[in-house]
């Protein structure tokens, strides 16, 4: 880990062969960082192209010469993106549903994946099988019943109704991810923990809990930005004024033809904040991760 | 834990599925250590299966009953009662034309961005472990970006760059000597129209796969690379024969995910032809919507779903059987 004790070896007498060794692998790792840039250039252009359209003035968004570079700044288009129509009652609509989606689906999840994962038991491959025929049905094909049976126990235009849609996708999803998380925490740290005298709750709570952590956020983060941008069934389940983020986004095309540079402001503000908060956590999962303990 | 408590009661068939030995405690389980064993693994599954019975298993019943029905506008308004007929919507389904064109289209355009997003996503995942930090960073920067960036968002986007006008792709390609792009519409045509959509669901899809696949890469132990390197294995036989192997069940698992939602797609094609998918662009999905929502015969719009579903199955089918052997090995 430290300095130390890596790099000593190779600092008395770099022979003619190390330092071969040493040029070669410097001009790969230089070939790779060109293809990596290449790749950041590719994966970020769309983001780009919407923050630069956004910022720049909606007449300049409209020039045969595209402009790449959002010179005058200007904040019009999203004043005009705000005037449109209603944009907190939305955005905070979709924050409900989405944070209740995720936290239930953790919860729920987490206790099936430790079933699964954890437990031998008589009609276990029964159930593994029957969570990943659930997520094998398209949701999209499921929109007749689901509107039928929403509509039957009157949670249509509700937002509970929304999260119970979403529940349907986020828990096969985590159910799934979790067990495979759990499945590469060995067994032999939780027996560790109960023959030093712990019960099989604490030796969850004090040993695979700590490892599964980073997959429980992960898993939990792609969830919410599911459920963030889940659109048809906010379309078909909720009205125009209880819409949420993502259907008032799209309504900017209905609108008298599609003013693209309101509509990137539109966007921005819709998307960069999750973008944001996903890369704080993104970081944090980074840091730790069960490499370490496990091959200890 | 209290939640699952409560739901002990309502899960019953399951537990006759107990060894007998542990028969005679039909209401509560005793604390009894043998029996706790056998209960505790139900408890634990008991309200994830109750909303998975209660938002999915009953929708798909009626979703089956739905597409031997008769169900037009009449029956949704409840002027008329829904009658049994049969096979009717699915003769009619399967003996046109239009509809074995789109299974087609849907199986290519699925196909082919499946294994554009699970090539593209290793080989991003590959290159992240080689490249310098502060590269590592920006490539993680643009892909959580692109992953977080909400499909309708993503869809507004591409829509623009690819606008016939104004679109930034028809420019630069007009800058490739010798090609003109200026005013070129990319939807005029359905294969080249799709081929963009393809684009755009690959470019989201690949962030999910190649940032899973490169957290599973850490976790290959180095000693393992190092030992096969130090055997003469070159940097593909290392890969194939030590680290593909150990990132496998991840692999499967992500494919298998890929499947479900490439054959999935719908807001992507719905959304970039504003609403309304000309033929030539329709999918299984946008063509069973069109089916019930634009022409009202909701019954055949669920036989054509119900098709895609046991289509799905079908492809699905060969991954399940090495998800069981991982779940085996465990």
């Amino acid at each position: 880990m430290s300095a130390l004790t890596t790099q000593p070896p190779a600092r008395p007498a770099p022979s003619a062969g190390a330092a071969l060794l040493a040029a070669r692998r410097r001009r790969s790792r230089i070939t790779y960082n060109i293809l990596g840039l290449i790749v950041f250039c590719l994966s970020a252009f769309p983001v780009y192209w919407m923050l630069n359209t956004a910022f720049k003035p909606a007449k300049d968004a409209i020039d045969p010469n595209p402009h790449f570079f959002p010179f005058p700044l200007s904040l019009e288009n999203f004043r005009r993106a705000l005037n449109i129509s209603d944009f907190w009652g939305p955005v905070e609509r979709s924050l409900i549903v989405s944070a209740a989606t995720v936290l239930i689906g953790a919860v729920v999840g987490l206790l099936a994946a430790l079933a699964i994962s954890r437990f031998a038991f008589r009609g276990r491959k029964i159930v593994i099988v029957g969570i990943l025929t659930v997520q094998m049905v398209p949701l999209v094909a499921m929109i007749i019943p689901v509107f039928l049976l929403l509509n039957q126990i009157h949670q249509i235009d509700k937002l509970s109704g929304l999260v119970l849609t979403y529940l349907t996708f986020i828990l096969p999803f985590t159910v799934w991810t979790l067990r495979g998380f759990l499945v590469n925490i060995p067994k032999e740290l939780e027996e560790a923990a109960m023959v030093d005298g712990c019960s099989r709750a604490g030796a969850f709570i004090r040993v695979v809990l700590p490892l599964l952590a980073p997959g429980l956020v992960a898993t939990s983060i792609y969830g919410f930005i599911q459920a963030w941008n889940e659109f048809l069934y906010a379309l078909l389940v909720m009205s125009q004024e209880h819409q949420t983020a993502t259907v008032w986004l799209s309504s900017f095309t209905t609108q008298h033809g599609t003013e693209y540079a309101p509509m990137m402001a539109g966007s921005t503000m819709m998307g960069i904040p999750i973008v944001l908060l996903f890369l704080l956590v993104q970081r944090k999962m980074a840091a730790g991760l069960t490499a370490g303990a496990v091959k200890g | 834990m209290s939640a699952a408590e409560t739901t002990t009661t309502e899960v019953p068939p399951p537990r006759h599925s107990s060894p007998p030995s542990d028969g005679g405690t039909p209401r509560r389980p005793p604390r009894g250590r043998r029996a706790g064993r056998w209960a505790a693994p139900w408890l634990l599954l008991a309200p994830c299966l109750l909303v998975l019975v209660l938002v999915l298993g009953y929708p798909l019943v009626r979703l089956a009953t739905l597409s031997f029905q008769d169900y037009k506008k009449p029956q949704l308004w409840g002027f008329k009662p829904a009658t049994w007929v049969g096979f009717d919507n699915y003769k009619a389904v399967l003996t046109d034309n239009e509809f074995w064109s789109v299974v087609v289209r849907t199986v290519i355009f699925a196909g082919g961005s499946v294994l554009l997003t699970m090539v593209a996503g290793m080989l991003v995942a590959l290159l992240l472990q080689r490249v310098s930090s502060w590269v590592k960073t920006l490539v993680n920067i643009a892909l959580v970006a692109s992953w977080a960036m909400p499909v309708v968002v993503a869809v507004t986007v591409f829509k623009w760059m690819f606008d016939t006008d104004y679109g930034v792709v028809n420019w630069v390609l007009s800058k490739l000597p010798g090609v003109n792009y200026d005013g070129h519409n990319w939807f005029a045509s359905g294969p080249e129209g799709l081929t963009v959509i393809m684009l755009l669901v690959v470019w989201g899809a690949i962030p999910f796969v190649a940032i899973t696949l490169s957290a599973g890469l850490t976790q290959v132990p180095k000693e393992l690379e190092e030992a096969a390197r130090l055997d003469g294995a070159g940097a593909f036989g290392t890969f194939r024969y030590v680290t593909f192997p150990i990132i496998k069940p991840l692999v499967v698992m992500m494919t298998t995910l890929s499947v479900i939602w490439d054959m999935g797609v719908f807001p992507q094609v719905w959304l970039m032809r504003g609403g309304h998918p000309e033929p030539e662009f329709q999918l299984l999905t946008t063509y069973s919507y069109e089916k019930a929502f634009g022409v009202n015969d909701y019954a055949a719009g669920a036989a054509i779903a119900l098709i895609t579903v046991v289509l799905l199955m079908g492809v699905v089918a060969v991954y399940m059987r090495q998800m069981l052997k991982i779940g085996e090995v465990e």
